[in-house]
């Protein structure tokens, strides 16, 4: 058996249905259709009722979910495109996000937003929310980059008491394969090692992991071994486990797929400089995307997003160091 | 334009129309030509991302189109290629923007439908749904403020956009701000997959028209001579200074969603019923029957029009793709305000 990070997800979905009557599924298309990627198929049929199809209205699908949240319900939100949770902007950031500090009463959302680009999808159907969602307090961030993850993580945001941020890329969606699902997991806010090395830490997260395994394997020709930390929750973020790497390897290179100004890349380059700077033998860069929206075209769209090539580009500079 | 040979109600002399009629039928097949070919060259894995076509739209889309005059506002959606074209908008603009050419007016950035000409009242869609009504309303207001007159906006949108709160909130604006705006609704029974029946539970959208505030107008959507009439009196009710109008048509997507969608869910007594017709079929038909054209001269347009469309494919084809290293990286028009990023390591020519 093999299985993908879309199927991941989607079983994900079943077993929390099936285990949890207080668990609903509400998004557009989601119903008999599936889905626009399919992450629901077939789970209208066997959870009648349950998986509901909604009106292109992505405030009220969000503030619907908050609404039963209180009343002790487990929604899950899928929005078809993250580019349109800006839509639920104020749903999820103001209401959810700000409820149980107001209110001691937990808001258990769970806000899954298909994320990332993939070749051609233009400025409106390939962003990355995770640092702007992160900002806000009362949310939690996911950024699962392997198929257990998608998995594990994503029954465990349906657990979890507080509104939870489920970023799945797309890219990742049918390529990404797993033998099978996992039966245990690192807990959320555990960062994984995804390769030991000793030369430089790669901190990545979400599809920008696999790019900087890539990077990492063509570093190597060269004679260099790069650890790579998948940070899988961008918050919590665990700064012990990016903070131990660096203590090995004494060079932090940090990936993002979102744009330079702020956001997850800064956040762990912020905790490492002033945590453990003496840890460190060079500065600490970090590598994003360019300072556009995402491009149409495939030639821009490659040079906008980082890249192994450019991931192994920046790690050479600063080995250099 | 169209409305100096309908007049307001009823087609009173159909020998009048002939030439906007004529006008009409060539560029929806010219629409239906282009996107056929799109969908083409979608299924042989050609195009970058996917393709969105308005097959069984094009009447009521190119009625915007030829109601529209220069200096007029336009803000078409994803089924728009036929009032597009109506209204003024290049047939490359289209190929262009598809196949990420430089000399496009997206210049590879954004990409098919996803295009526009602001500085000549084309507006570019976003994604997001809903969103370019508002807009368009801005852009009337400030003619307003400026002292313009006797111009119209139009913002089409689907039955799905209905549900935003984007809507809803501009429909509204335009209300209380008695602006020229027409919003053109193509009531298709799908967004998606999603049927009317979960889209909304009002009796019909025009509904929304009186609650609003709104003066409202139903059409059915697959007869071309309707659309040009209820299209153009209601731009024309719009530019007299009545306020907001809403035109609700009914019609059939006679497509998938996109090309990657089979639309196996649509409903075969729907596709079997009067909504389900071909626009364009039906208005060949009305060609024929009333000799305003024969099975030759229609055969000679099909074939003039399909060499048009392969010309302008072979065109687009040979010209060039937008090259990252001379991307200027800027979101900025104030260029001395732009950031650079030090860890930016040039990355043009990555695997793709
Ligand atoms: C705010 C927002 N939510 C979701 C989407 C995804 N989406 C794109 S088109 C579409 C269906 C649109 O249906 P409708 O408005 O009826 O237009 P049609 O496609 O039928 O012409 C959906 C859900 C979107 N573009 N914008």
């Amino acid at each position: 058996m093999s299985i993908t990070y879309l199927e991941a997800i989607r079983e994900a979905q079943a077993r929390a249905l099936a285990e949890d009557p207080r668990v609903f599924i509400y998004g557009q298309d989601v119903g008999a259709f599936g889905g626009a990627f399919k992450a629901t198929k077939g789970l209208a049929q066997e959870f009648p009722g349950r998986v509901i199809d909604a009106p292109i209205s992505e405030d009220a699908i969000v503030g619907l979910a908050v609404g039963a949240a209180i009343e002790g319900m487990r929604p899950i939100v899928e929005i078809q495109f993250a580019d349109f949770s800006t839509v639920a902007f104020n749903q999820i950031v103001n209401q959810a996000a700000t409820f149980f500090w107001r209110t001691n009463l937990p808001c258990p959302i769970t806000v899954r937003l298909p994320c990332g680009g993939t070749l051609g999808s233009g400025p409106f159907h390939s962003q990355t929310m995770e640092s702007v969602y992160a900002h806000y307090p009362g949310l939690i961030v996911l950024t699962p980059a392997t198929v257990e993850d998608a998995y594990s993580m994503l029954l465990e945001a349906v657990a979890i008491d507080d509104p939870v941020i489920f970023c799945e890329h797309k890219l990742l969606y049918y390529h990404l394969k797993a033998e099978t699902l996992p039966t245990e997991a690192l807990p959320v806010g555990r960062a994984r090692i995804a390769r030991e090395g000793r030369h430089l830490t790669l901190v990545a997260y979400s599809a920008m992991v696999h790019e900087a395994l890539a990077a990492a394997d063509e570093l190597k020709t060269e004679g260099w071994d790069i650890e790579v930390v998948d940070l899988r929750s961008v918050k919590p973020l665990d700064t012990d486990t990016v903070m131990a790497s660096v203590a090995r390897t004494g060079r932090l290179l940090c990936v993002g797929e979102s744009w330079p100004w702020g956001g997850v890349t800064a956040e762990v380059i912020t905790r490492v400089a002033s945590e453990g700077f003496a840890l460190l033998d060079a500065p600490p860069a970090r590598l994003n995307a360019k300072d556009t929206p995402v491009p149409f075209h495939p030639n821009l769209w490659a040079a906008h997003r980082p890249t192994a090539r450019s991931i192994a580009a920046a790690a050479r500079k600063l080995l250099r160091q | 334009m169209v409305q100096t040979v309908l007049d307001s109600g009823r087609v009173s002399d159909l020998s009048a129309i002939r030439g906007v009629y004529l006008k009409a039928f060539r560029i929806m097949l010219l629409a239906r030509l282009l996107e056929e070919k799109l969908a083409s060259l979608y299924r042989a894995g050609k195009m970058h991302g996917g393709v969105f076509i308005g097959r069984g739209q094009e009447a009521l889309s190119v009625s915007i189109g030829l109601s529209l005059r220069e200096g007029d506002i336009f803000a078409p959606l994803i089924r728009d290629q036929a009032g597009r074209l109506a209204f003024g908008e290049p047939l490359l603009d289209a190929v262009r923007t598809y196949f990420g050419s430089v000399l496009g007016p997206m210049r590879g950035r954004d990409g098919n439908v996803h295009r526009g000409r602001p500085r000549q009242g084309l507006l570019p869609m976003i994604s997001h749904l809903g969103a370019m009504i508002a807009v368009v309303n801005g852009a009337l207001l400030a003619r307003r403020l400026k002292g313009i007159q006797g111009t119209v906006g139009v913002a089409s949108v689907g039955d799905g956009a209905t549900s935003t709160g984007a809507f809803h909130e501009a429909l509204n604006q335009a209300a209380v701000e008695r602006l020229p705006l027409v919003l053109v609704i193509a009531n298709n029974q799908y967004a998606y997959s999603t049927p009317n029946s979960r889209q909304f539970a009002c009796a019909s959208l025009l509904d929304r028209a009186r609650g609003y505030g709104v003066e409202g107008h139903g059409v059915d959507g697959t007869d071309l001579i309707e659309c040009l009439r209820v299209v153009g009196q209601a731009i024309a009710r719009a530019r007299a200074g009545h306020g907001p109008q809403m035109v609700v048509a009914e019609l059939l997507r006679l497509c998938g969603h996109g090309e990657h969608d089979p639309a196996d869910y649509v409903d075969p007594q729907l596709k079997n019923s009067r909504l389900g017709r071909d626009c364009l079929k039906v208005a060949e038909e009305f060609l024929l029957e009333h000799g305003w054209a024969d099975a030759t001269s229609l055969a000679e347009w099909r074939e003039e029009t399909q060499r048009t469309v392969e010309e302008a494919i072979a065109q687009v084809q040979r010209e060039p793709t937008p090259d990252p290293f001379k991307e200027s990286w800027v979101a900025l028009s104030s260029r001395h305000l732009c950031e650079t990023h030090e860890e930016e390591v040039p990355n043009p020519g990555a695997d793709i």
